[in-house]
């Protein structure tokens, strides 16, 4: 039963007549493109530490951003108000760029298609759980990762849900809404033994509802994943430093695409040529078996959007075709300036910043190798399965990734686990050293989200099994 | 912008429905401000942006449960809404014996004027030309600067209150401007790309570099790494320039925040009253600094600033706490609560600081017969509950005492705990850009991974 909300104007206290006035205001002489975008977010969190549910935080913003866009030029402003005049005074800031007198002729929005896509179609009852449920989750949640170990001595865990309502306006004459549910359950586990204190971090969610944690016992696996990882960490030794072999683990290690190519392939570096990958398109960046994409349509996955912040629908977007570079993600504006196909991945992280080419789910596609002997053809180097954060240097094309579970692999056999260290590599020379694809494509859990110019999105990753010949390993032990 | 009067007498109205609906204690922030960025690419402008920004957030606690609630409607009944979503979610919520806002007693009496405003009202186009010095000198400033991501120039001039069911209201003003440029240069074929930046931030405009300093800065810091390589796998000692200390400090600042010690989540547990670093190192807090983007009258629950030694000498002589991380470790507030308006108070640094040394960076360098000179770090490579420490890094490769070559895609590995007690030589060359600030510093001896 998709019992999509629908979201009106109403709802945001204005009507059709002020928003093709407002319009009109921002649609003068020399703006080639403009829009309104009109987001109610609310989000709650409940947290626990030390076996009690001691924190609770609810947030609502409502608010408008309008944006004109002339040339390369981009003009914006937003505002929590929403009455017709503060809209007057977002559109005149907005089309200061274009040096144009004010327009007067309210811009007709005739084109109000519904979405093709339907990706998270959830019941209200689903969304709107008590609170209560919630923090009795956290519980069983804590008792459960307790119960793992007697050497876990702290558990932390959140729980994240939130609800967006956004209504796109343009002056193409297009007016789209889509309601955007979310949630994350994360659990933090830290375990001690003689003075040894380790950490483990576990999570998921998606654009789905809150069965879904009860559903296959997840919540109890994320509980007891942390706890797994903490007391591994225990006994963990130094880990290696240099250039060697290192086989990552399908799932969240997809992390890998995201800051080695996945940043690099947006099309406003490629437009400014700042990126490492800007004159690249055709030209082979990675090995014959790797095929990557962007995919924004995959049902109830935490990256997937309807449609994008400009009200584009999302899709499948192929980055690299056996290892050639296919192609860009973009937005509106880039994709204009830059004569290449819109690809819906022009994303915002709220009504106060501005819509840039933003990744959705990036992964690479299975391959024919049986995981195992990935593993078996190394000699000595080390076997990555879960990871922290990332980053890269879009210009010099650097990026890092950091273990945060790991093991060494000696003649072939995964032997014992080693501290998280930083990998570091080069994004446009790494997948020429992926030699082995799995056939065992796994998506990550639903817990990224990504950072561009100070707006975070949540995205998804995905990856099989990959070995990759040689990258720099930042360890401690040379 | 409603008048100062308007936002005090709504934190006080909101308190006072909070009581009405059973809240045992209460405390508000509301904020609002006016922010203006500006970013010009190649001389034209990119991308304008400029708002006014208002948010509200009420925190309850219903006997010894506690929820809190923000948001930027400031309507009758978006209010109303906030009070009771604030009071069902504290009631959904498991008793903590600790919580409670501090004690009466403690709060600040007087809002000192620490010079943090300044009323300078700038027009779009001076702000849009400012920005576009900024990367002219940058352009200008080298042949090899062939492309640019842009300058920047932001401006920001706001308000806070903060009011408690105490009867404490306090609220200042404060304001920034800054500018940063961050252009690109091309080398040879080989030498590809680079990009680095730099920038100023002051809160009086008047006190901010030129932005043709900072244009010529932002170049020489990106032609330098023109043909930067790797470097073989060894040990050496590593040199962090000012900023790149300055995020070792950031490291020392989340390891001794009350919130990770009283969880276990940090290693320094217990560290109090030990040496942690050598005696030549210094480290204060100070919450007073005239101008200083830390600088607060009364921290996050309304406690006056003040000025701390975290470090003496070595020695780590105070965590960073707010009451309530004060209560779990059996210890008072040290006026660090730091408070997002929607959020619940945690622990921040105010201005906090390595003091100078006696070396000049030149002199660090020179001591160096082979090592890493590092300028940039990237990623997340630190388990702040070990402190065990792996970054990406780019810097230059010292020979004999001098900056041989840039160097890139190299790791730097160690224990935050070991960093610390390994700091050889400061530098005297402290400057403030922000709320943390350190001299250059020398660490004897790191896991470096290239080649």
């Amino acid at each position: 039963m998709a019992t999509h909300e629908s979201v009106e104007l109403a709802q945001f206290g204005l009507t059709d007549r002020e928003i093709q006035h407002a319009l009109g205001k921002v649609k003068v002489r020399d703006v080639d493109y403009a829009d309104l975008y009109f987001e109610s977010d609310v989000s709650e969190s409940v947290s626990m530490e030390e076996g009690i549910v001691k924190r609770a935080v609810k947030s609502v913003s409502q608010g408008v951003g309008v944006r004109a866009t002339s040339g390369e030029k981009t003009g914006f402003a937003y505002s929590d108000e929403l009455t017709s005049r503060d809209l007057e005074i977002a559109a005149d800031t907005a089309r200061y760029i274009a040096n144009s007198p004010q327009g007067n002729h309210p811009v007709p929005v005739t084109h109000r298609p519904t979405l093709t896509h339907d990706l998270y179609p959830i019941k209200t009852t689903e969304l709107n759980v008590a609170t209560s449920e919630r923090v009795d989750l956290l519980n069983l949640i804590d008792a459960e990762a307790r119960r793992y170990d007697p050497r876990i001595k702290n558990v932390m865990a959140s729980f994240n849900v939130e609800y967006k309502r956004i209504i796109v306006a343009t002056t193409d004459g297009l007016m789209v809404s889509d309601v955007q549910p979310l949630s994350r359950l994360n659990v933090t586990c830290i375990a001690e033994e003689n003075g040894n204190r380790q950490v483990g971090t576990f999570g998921g969610g998606g654009r789905i509802g809150f069965s879904y944690y009860r559903e296959q016992d997840r919540y109890r696996q994320y509980a007891r994943e942390a706890a797994r990882q903490a007391i591994l960490n225990l006994s963990a030794t130094d880990a290696p430093a240099g250039v060697m072999p290192v086989v990552l683990a399908g799932g969240w290690p997809g992390i890998l695409l995201h800051e080695a190519i996945g940043h690099g392939l947006e099309a406003d570096f490629n437009r400014k040529k700042t990126s490492a990958f800007s004159s690249l398109i055709g030209k082979r960046v990675a090995s014959d078996v790797c095929t990557i994409v962007d995919d924004g349509t995959l049902p109830f996955r935490r990256g997937s959007l309807n449609m994008d912040d400009e009200g584009t629908p999302t899709k499948r977007t192929v980055l690299i075709e056996n290892g050639i570079l296919r192609g860009y993600i973009t937005d509106r504006l880039n994709a204009k300036l830059m004569g290449i196909p819109l690809t819906g991945n022009g994303r915002r992280e709220s009504f106060q910043s501005i819509p840039l080419p933003r990744m959705t789910n990036t992964f690479m596609l299975a391959g024919q190798s049986a995981p195992d002997d990935i593993v078996k053809s190394v000699k000595k180097g080390l076997y990555a399965v879960s990871f922290g954060g990332g980053q890269v240097d879009i210009t010099n094309g650097k990026f890092v990734f950091s273990t945060s579970e790991a093991y060494l692999i000696e003649d072939g056999e995964i032997t014992r686990p080693v501290k998280g260290a930083t990998l570091i590599g080069n994004g446009p020379e790494i997948l020429t050293r992926v030699s082995m694809v799995g056939h065992d494509l796994k998506l990550d859990e639903g817990i990224g989200t990504c950072g561009k110019d100070g707006q975070s999105v949540p995205v998804g990753v995905g990856l099989p099994t990959i070995k990759v010949d040689e990258i720099t390993v930042g360890g401690t032990q040379g | 912008m409603a008048s100062e009067a308007n936002l005090v007498e709504l934190a006080i109205d909101l308190l006072a429905r909070a009581k009405k609906r059973g809240a045992t204690e209460a405390d508000v922030v509301v904020a609002d401000g006016d922010t203006f960025d500006v970013q010009v690419r190649l001389s034209a402008v990119d991308r304008l942006t400029k708002a006014r920004e208002k948010r509200l957030g009420l925190r309850v606690f219903i006997g010894k449960r506690s929820a809190s609630a923000s948001t930027s409607d400031f309507s009758h009944e978006s209010l109303d809404r906030v009070v009771s979503d604030t009071c069902s979610l504290a009631s959904a919520v498991a008793e903590d014996t600790m919580s409670g806002l501090p004690s009466a007693d403690l709060m600040a009496h007087t809002v000192p004027d620490l010079d943090l405003y300044d009323p300078t009202k700038l027009d779009t186009d001076s702000q849009i030309a400012l920005a576009r010095r900024a990367e002219e000198a940058a352009l200008a400033a080298d042949p090899r600067i062939t492309n640019s991501e842009g300058a920047d120039f932001s401006s920001y001039a706001g308000r806070v209150v903060l009011a408690n069911s105490h009867g404490f209201v306090g609220d200042y003003r404060s304001s920034s401007f800054s500018v940063s440029v961050s252009p690109i240069a091309t080398g040879t074929e080989a030498e590809g790309m680079q990009r680095d930046y730099w920038y100023a931030a002051q809160r009086k405009f008047a006190r901010l570099d030129s932005p043709e300093s900072v244009g010529k800065e932002a170049t020489r810091r990106t032609v330098r790494r023109l043909g930067a390589r790797k470097v073989p796998t060894q040990r050496a000692p590593v040199i962090f320039d000012q900023e790149m200390a300055g995020s070792l400090l950031g490291n020392l600042c989340s390891a001794i925040s009350g919130y990770s010690l009283y969880k276990g989540a940090s290693f320094l547990v217990g560290q109090l009253g030990k040496p942690l670093f050598p005696d030549f190192v210094t480290i204060y807090d100070d919450g007073l600094m005239p101008g200083g983007f830390g600088s607060r009258p009364f921290d996050g629950e309304g406690l006056p600033s003040r000025r701390q030694t975290v470090v003496d000498r070595g020695v780590l002589s105070t965590y960073l706490l707010d009451s309530y991380s004060g209560r779990k470790l059996g210890m008072p507030s040290t006026g660090n609560a730091s408070r997002g308006v929607g959020d619940n108070p945690s622990v921040g640094p105010t201005n906090f600081y390595l003091a100078p040394g006696s070396a000049a960076p030149d002199d660090i360098i020179r001591s160096v017969k082979q090592g890493l000179y590092i300028t940039e770090l990237i990623g997340f490579g630190i388990n702040m509950v070990t402190g065990d420490y792996s970054r990406g890094a780019a810097g230059y490769w010292i020979e004999n005492g001098e900056l041989a070559y840039p160097v890139e895609e190299i790791t730097i590995a160690g224990d935050l705990k070991e960093m610390f007690a390994h700091i050889e030589m400061v530098g005297s060359d402290l400057e403030f850009r922000g709320r943390i600030a350190s001299p250059t510093i020398k660490i004897s001896d790191m896991m470096i991974a290239g080649n």
